[in-house]
């Protein structure tokens, strides 16, 4: 156990530290088109990003906040005192670990990512403010043809396969934060996979925001084409600033004919982050789209990621497990947007509340009229730990038509003082007992989790609940 | 030996008193009985000892071996040898009996120390045996769904893989079927030995036959108003509970 405790930094604490770093390039505090310009200078990006951009800095000012159904605390983003671009200098990442400036390095190294990569995985960006600071790929991965590297370079190199993608699954003017993300986004992963070419370890980026009144705004472009399948899994950690940071990224993926993509998001932000995301799959006929998702910390998180299955036979489902500290908010859910014939999706969603904490479950399924032979089934459980926790549950399910079927269950429990006592008579302590309730509130979930993560997750929780007893 | 001791001891919930100035003294390597009708204090008694938070202690004393644990927490008495099997036990959903016993004898290993996996489970298909359980038992998740007598039978398999120094057994009769009252009988016996002191409450001598106690006390009214060897426990069973029954004033005032 001690081994897989090494391979993922989600110790709450671990990754609240930070050490100085002298950037090259700063685009400064706010958003106009010089800001924008500036990022694509240093970039050497091709005219057309340029543009894309500042059409989409020209739909971030129109669009108002959501706050007419979203949280209030959204408006306390000042997006005028927000860098938007920080990096150290070189904005072709490095091959080797070797070669990664020494201060940027050791934060990874303290992170553990070097190390998974040996252990476990198939290829590995790291993220370091707006730039990767490392990009590799197995040797015997990137021969059969995959790609795998940062979207500036997946867009200058590939921008056949790029372009015919990129803002299409997730179009600009989707949201105010897909707007802003379009028009600022640095770093995040392009990943092709060729045909029937299935990667057999997972790929993975890490996100790390080391600065202050940061914005990282990563945007990653997945494509399995037919019968590919890949899995790739993001981390992601900040220290802990007294001022609020924005992490708001735009996540696409593609699965073509018979593919399989599953996503695996494991987010540890601290409470000062706001993580707005937007994450959307496009799921061709027989393919299937997986978002394994887990939310722990971060001031507010609104993510709701969504498969449109626009293939007959298509699937798409999304497992998401929220844990809401105190002073924390998880506004997470799903979208689930059928398009043909004979598709199915599956949303399995658990939240846990504790102290202060507040989960809300927001989720759509729609399945207009003509469509036949499609199936949701829809699953979102909320855990209480304290009296003055909170939940709330939005589903939005329109299935017309005949011949289409959709299922929803719902409940809330709280951890009662009876099972706590139970627990404790058997000599857990207070806190121990709580996370023993919590990790098997969630652990059907958990098995999904590939092994490293799932000792990790329990792990998390274990470190949360410790924390929030007195 | 050890002992746990009851040292004139009053207990509240809310206003209202439940205990009344009880004494007891349990040694190791004996198992008492507590008879009593409904509402006198039986279960009171076993979870006040346990550490339950809704009850106030407003005088007297429990000792284990002269050591008042009154101020303990709940899990430091169970780790220092307290086990109560609950009359209801509570349900934890998605945590599997191996585990929740598993990471209960954790707790009770020095920081650092990791249980070691296959002794603990030949120690629990061992146990289970004893208690004709089938293995697949382990992986449900604790009293989730269970029958009342497999709830029983479950308590029962806790106390053999934790071993206390002292027992309390809740009600371990109710809602058993003779067949599983046998079973759950035949586990406490098996666990009876110096080392180890029961305190078996039930309303019906019935559970007294197949777990045959040294002692037996009557409880009326949050007291123990007599004690005696196994035949007391017939004669209440004869003669029911209303020789031992004082009018409410002289008991509050004894």
């Amino acid at each position: 156990m001690s081994d897989a405790q090494t391979q993922l930094d989600i110790d709450r604490e671990k990754g609240n530290f930070r050490y100085d770093v002298d950037y090259e390039f700063d685009a400064g505090t706010g958003l106009t088109e010089k800001t924008i310009d500036y990022i694509c200078d240093v970039k050497d990006e091709p005219d057309w990003i340029r543009q894309f951009r500042k059409d989409a800095l020209k739909k971030f000012l129109e669009k108002p906040m959501p706050t007419h159904w979203a949280s209030k605390d959204l408006e306390n983003i000042i997006f005028d005192n927000i860098r938007y671009y920080l990096s150290q200098g070189g904005q072709k990442p490095k091959k080797t670990w070797d070669e990664v400036p020494e201060d940027v390095k050791r934060t990874f190294e303290r992170l553990g990512i070097p190390e998974q990569e040996r252990k476990f995985l198939a290829g590995v960006e790291a993220q370091f403010d707006s730039e990767a600071a490392y990009s590799n790929i197995k040797e015997a991965v990137g021969k059969q043809g995959v790609i795998f590297m940062g979207s500036t370079d997946g867009l200058k190199e590939h921008p056949e396969i790029f372009r015919k993608w990129f803002g299409k699954v997730i179009p600009t003017g989707d949201n105010k934060f897909s707007a802003l993300n379009s028009a600022t986004f640095s770093g995040g992963s392009f990943i092709y996979v060729p045909p029937g070419v299935k990667v057999s370890h997972p790929l993975q980026a890490y996100f790390r925001i080391n600065a202050e009144n940061f914005g990282q705004f990563e945007r990653t472009l997945i494509i399995a084409d037919e019968g590919a399948e890949v899995t790739y899994m993001e981390g992601c950690t900040a220290p802990k600033f007294d001022t609020a940071t924005l992490h708001s990224a735009v996540v696409e993926l593609v699965a073509l004919k018979g593919a399989k993509i599953q996503y695996i998001t494991v987010q540890n932000w601290s409470n000062n982050v706001f993580n707005l995301v937007t994450k959307r799959g496009l799921a061709m006929e027989d393919a299937e789209v997986k978002w394994i998702d887990c939310n722990i910390g971060s001031r507010l998180t609104m993510k709701y990621p969504g498969v449109v299955m626009k293939g007959r036979g298509a699937r798409g489902e999304v497992i998401s497990i929220a844990l809401a500290g105190d002073g924390q908010h998880q506004d997470t859910g799903a979208k689930m947007i059928h398009a043909a014939d004979d598709t199915t999706s599956n949303i399995v969603s658990k939240s846990i509340s504790v102290g202060t904490g507040r989960a809300t479950y927001r989720g759509l399924v729609n399945v207009p009229r003509h469509l036949k032979g499609c199936k949701n089934n829809t699953e979102c459980d909320a855990l209480l730990i304290n009296t003055n926790s909170r939940t709330d549950t939005y589903p939005a399910i329109t299935v017309r038509g005949t011949g289409n079927a959709c299922q929803h269950e719902a409940s809330v429990s709280q951890v009662s003082e009876e099972q706590i006592f139970y627990m404790q008579q058997r000599g857990l302590t207070e806190a121990q007992a709580m996370s023993l309730s919590v990790n098997g509130f969630v652990n059907d979930l958990v098995r999904q989790f590939p092994m490293e993560y799932s000792v990790e997750l329990k792990r998390l929780i274990d470190l949360e609940m410790e924390g929030s007893v007195g | 030996m050890q002992h746990l001791k009851i040292d004139n001891l009053h207990v509240s919930i809310g206003d209202r008193e439940i205990l009344r100035g009880l004494n007891l003294d349990l040694p190791t390597g004996q198992v008492h009985a507590i008879m009593g009708p409904n509402g006198s204090g039986k279960s009171t008694l076993a979870k006040v000892i346990a550490g339950h938070p809704d009850y106030t202690v407003t005088s007297g004393d429990v000792l284990f071996d002269g050591e008042s644990i009154l101020e303990m927490e709940p899990d430091v008495r169970a780790r220092k040898g307290i086990f109560l099997a609950f009359q209801y036990p509570s349900e934890i959903p998605g945590v599997t009996i191996a585990n929740f016993l598993r990471a209960a004898l954790q707790a009770r290993l020095p920081e650092g120390e990791e249980l070691e996996a296959t002794e603990y489970y030949a120690k629990l298909y061992e146990k289970m045996d004893l208690l004709e359980m089938p293995r697949t038992f382990t992986s449900r998740a604790v009293n989730e769904g269970f029958s009342g007598g497999e709830k029983k039978r479950c308590e029962i398999l806790q106390m053999a893989m934790l071993q206390p120094t002292f027992a309390l057994l809740d009600e371990t009769d109710s809602g058993l079927d003779i067949d599983a009252l046998k079973i759950v009988s035949h586990g406490v016996n098996s666990l009876r030995g110096p080392a180890t002191g029961m305190l078996v409450i039930t309303h019906y001598q019935r559970l007294l036959n197949y777990i045959v106690p040294d002692v037996v006390h009557v409880m009326v009214n949050g007291r123990i108003v007599e004690s005696g060897t196994k035949e007391l426990a017939l004669k209440l069973e004869a003669e029911g509970y209303d020789w031992a029954n004082e009018p409410e004033s002289e008991a509050v005032g004894a």
